[in-house]
């Protein structure tokens, strides 16, 4: 099956850049990333504010079993409707430093639009973190999967 | 053994990364790997043999045993650790596609 999200991220760079192709229209792409109750559905987060205009922030706020896991805010320096956002993101209360995003959308056709973003870390090691990740979480899981097996034995 | 795959499909699936942890431990026989889980021992062979062509696990022969291992040089190449992350904005963007449809519909 051909991957529709596409990464690059350049050994020793500092940035990298997502990919990815919609089955939607370019307008309903864009309208998923400005409104506040479409990024709640989409990304499974609570949104606390999200200002969609040029100097507007955002805050995200993701809670589990009453607990709050995670938290990320950031700033808006440009947001020209059905065509791009820029903006600072920053994870709060993670050792990750402040970063850039480009977001670009594109129409392909009628029906299916694209979606560029092209993110900027402070340093060339800030960027290999945040791309490890998600491998430790899985690691991780692997791991507390395989403990519960072994518990289960005992 | 000829590499047709590649290393990230090794590292996409849950059962093969707690295969590869519990290699990088220490050499084990089929058997003993095929223990640690609840899959059948087919399911967890064909895990092995995957991770095999992809060149992370090589076999020796000791004895009447065979012992997998993990093959350090090659586990080095996942150091981008890449697959896991494109995979973490897959599932975030397949989630928008179905939530802006649904939208669409209403």
């Amino acid at each position: 099956m051909e991957q529709k999200t596409k990464i690059n991220a350049e050994e020793g760079k500092q940035d990298l850049v997502i990919t990815r192709e919609f089955d939607l229209p370019l307008e309903l792409l864009f309208k998923a990333y400005a409104e506040s109750e479409l990024v709640e559905q989409w990304m499974g987060t609570k949104v606390l504010k999200l200002e969609s205009k040029k100097h507007g922030s955002y805050q995200f706020e993701t809670s589990h079993e009453g607990n709050v896991v995670f938290r990320a805010n950031g700033t808006i320096h440009e947001f020209i409707p059905n065509k791009k956002i820029t903006r600072t993101f920053e994870m709060e209360n993670a050792p990750f430093p402040v970063q850039l995003e480009f977001l670009e959308f594109e129409t392909i056709t009628d029906d299916k639009s694209k979606l560029n973003i092209h993110i900027v870390y402070r340093t060339v090691a800030d960027r290999d973190e945040v791309l490890k990740l998600p491998f430790a979480f899985g690691i991780n899981m692997a791991h507390n999967q395989l403990q519960e097996i072994l518990n289960k034995l005992k | 053994m000829e590499t047709r795959r590649d290393i990230f499909q090794a590292i996409a699936d849950p059962t093969r990364r707690a295969i590869i942890s519990l290699l990088v431990l220490q050499a084990m026989t089929p058997n003993a790997v095929a223990e640690q889980f609840h899959s059948t021992r087919q399911t967890v062979s064909k895990h092995i043999q995957v991770l095999q062509e992809c060149g992370l696990v090589t076999s020796e022969q000791k004895g009447r045993e065979i012992f997998y291992q993990i093959h350090p040089k090659k586990l080095k190449e996942v150091d981008k650790w890449l697959e896991p992350f494109r995979k973490m904005w897959e599932d975030r963007f397949d989630k928008l596609e179905t939530t802006m449809k649904k939208y669409k519909s209403k």
